[in-house]
């Protein structure tokens, strides 16, 4: 399933520093949106509120709206529990728990909810969520492996798998390729392509070329100064903010005269 | 120059360990080779004696970490995961407080305190769950048994393994907190599936640790038992197994000839058990060393 994101005037607060302010945007069912903009703009900061990440930080809090599908995230009586398994994260460095085998890995998640899962259903899900995460052919032989024996971009891969493996409504990454080489980075990249067919797909990344290639949507990010809060510049198509952004601040991050 | 000081003390270390160790056997066997009769009056020799020492050891030692590690796994969570900042820095100060009593004042507050204030209960348990034979009948008087010294033992360990699990807990990396977070754990099922296992190996150090102290504890197992020699499973009753260094303490004053050869031969085996304990821990950390998350 996939699902509508609708943010609604957000400021996001780390206890009194205001560290985004502002925000309102739109993202569709079924495509990919990137997140660009200088260091510290708050895209991390965003990303998080919008599966409730950002409450694992002691004082950090939002005003305003995130919807999905029309239910708002903080409204009275959601549980972040319960949003974090319809809203899937996969974050800068990869992080496979190091105690689990790479099966054990892929159904970390799926286990919460269901524990007595039989041996042929977990071995199917297992199956079909690394072939997800274009791992399977890799790991299909060492299944019972730590997962920390693979390499950094299998590593990721499996964080994917393990994301999807709760069919989530909504994937947000975190520069899911910032610690990867280039020819890992091109793995996730194409497998993002893939994923797109099934999930609404949030990824921060600071890698212009990497916005313009898996991008449907764009939204660039900008401070005016340290201390003060980030804000949504422009927010478009991916062709548009690359090729013809309407404001001189996203022109000039793009074409690298800043940031 | 660093090299060559490290060397020294290594090579210190190795010689006192094997000095120590000819000692123990050297002394300990004129106790293995005596005639039986000369050990004990009633012919049952060295290890008529050293067996219920060597059971009472690790019985008692046992029962202290069965009490103790639950509440120690429990507290150092609480203060590592659950509690708010300034509590868990309080409490963490109260449990090194507790690391610091000396044993002579945990044995005396087992005399003086917790024997009679858990007889009654003791009373209780034998008249109502008296037909579990760990709680079979008749009950101690004094409340001085081996529950009683088994729970002053769990105190005594509870410090040493509360704060090396809070240590090691504390050190679970962030990023796999946050996976599983991330996936929708709540707090519980976070700590059951990064914290925990992420800290098995430490966790299981520290038990060895405190399973070492109870071990060897002297003083207060000596203050609270009237020791008997019995090999006997019951927690509640006047006749207690009592500890190989307890029963060092208590004769060793008095002991002479063959006796000294005896009592030595004990604390050889305490070495010994000390050793296995230690190797099991070993085996038992380095069997899923690639699972530990430690590369
Ligand atoms: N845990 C935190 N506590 C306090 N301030 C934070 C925390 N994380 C981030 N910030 C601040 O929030 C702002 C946005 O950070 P972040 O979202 O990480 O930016 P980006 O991901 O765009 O680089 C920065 O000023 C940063 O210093
Ligand atoms: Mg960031």
């Amino acid at each position: 399933m996939s699902k509508r994101i609708e943010i609604n005037d957000l400021n996001v607060y780390y206890s009194n520093f205001l560290a985004v302010e502002g925000v309102s945007l739109t993202i569709e069912p079924r495509t990919v949106t990137a997140f660009i903009g200088p260091s510290g703009c708050g895209k991390s900061t965003l990303l998080r509120t919008i599966n409730r990440m950002h409450e694992v930080i002691p004082g950090a809090r939002v005003e305003g709206e995130v919807l999905i599908d029309g239910q708002d995230l903080y409204g009275p009586g959601i549980d972040p529990v319960v949003v974090r398994r319809q809203v899937g994260m996969v974050f800068q460095r990869p992080n496979p728990f190091p105690t689990m085998s790479i099966r054990d890995n892929v159904i970390a998640g799926v286990k919460l909810n269901n524990r007595k899962m039989s041996k042929s259903d977990a071995d199917n899900l297992v199956e079909q969520s690394l072939q997800g995460a274009n791992l399977w052919n890799e790991v299909k032989d060492r299944l019972d492996k730590p997962g920390s024996g693979l390499s950094g971009g299998q590593q990721q891969r499996l964080c994917i798998a393990r994301a999807i493996a709760v069919s989530p409504d909504v994937l947000l990454m975190d520069e899911p390729c910032s610690a990867l080489d280039p020819i890992s980075t091109l793995a996730i990249e194409d497998l993002i392509g893939e994923l797109k067919n099934e999930f609404t797909i949030v990824i921060v990344t600071h890698n212009m070329q990497q916005a313009s290639r898996v991008s449907d949507r764009t939204a660039f990010f900008n401070i005016s100064g340290t201390g003060e809060p980030g804000k949504l510049i422009e927010f478009d198509d991916t062709t548009t903010i690359f090729e013809n952004p309407h404001v001189q601040s996203t022109e000039d991050y793009i074409s690298g005269r800043f940031g | 120059m660093f090299s060559t000081s490290a060397l020294v003390a290594g090579v210190a270390i190795l010689v006192v360990l094997a000095a120590v160790a000819i000692f123990l056997v050297a002394e300990s066997l004129p106790a293995f080779l005596a005639n039986p009769a000369d050990i004990s009056s009633d012919g049952s020799g060295f290890w008529g004696l050293v067996g219920p020492l060597v059971f009472g050891t690790i019985w008692a030692a046992a029962l202290a970490l069965l009490i103790s590690l639950p509440l120690s796994i429990g507290i150092a969570l609480f203060i590592s995961h659950i509690a708010p900042r300034k509590l868990a820095q309080g409490l963490g100060y109260i449990i090194d407080l507790l690391a610091a009593v000396p044993s002579v004042v945990f044995g005396l507050w087992g005399i003086t305190v917790l024997a009679p204030a858990v007889q009654p209960f003791f009373v209780w348990l034998v008249d109502n769950l008296g037909w579990i034979p760990f709680f079979a009948g008749p009950v101690s008087g004094t409340g001085r048994t081996v529950l009683t010294v088994a729970i002053v033992l769990a105190v005594m360990i509870l410090p040493i393994i509360t704060a090396i699990a809070r240590e090691v807990f504390l050190q679970t990396p962030r990023l796999h907190e946050e996976a599983a977070l991330a996936l929708g754990a709540t707090r519980w099922e976070m700590i059951q599936m990064a914290v925990l296992p992420f800290g098995r190996p430490g966790l299981i150090s520290a038990t060895m640790l405190g399973l070492g102290r109870a071990l060897g504890e002297t003083m207060a197992v000596a203050m609270v038992l009237s020791p008997s020699v019995i090999i006997s499973f019951a927690l509640l009753q006047s006749q207690n197994p009592t500890t190989i260094a307890a029963n060092i303490a208590l004769n060793f004053p008095e002991a002479s000839g063959i006796g000294v050869n005896v009592l030595i031969g004990t604390g050889l085996l305490l070495f010994i058990i000390t050793l296995i304990v230690n190797s099991i821990a070993r085996v038992a950390i380095n069997r899923r060393k690639a699972f530990s998350g430690a590369n």
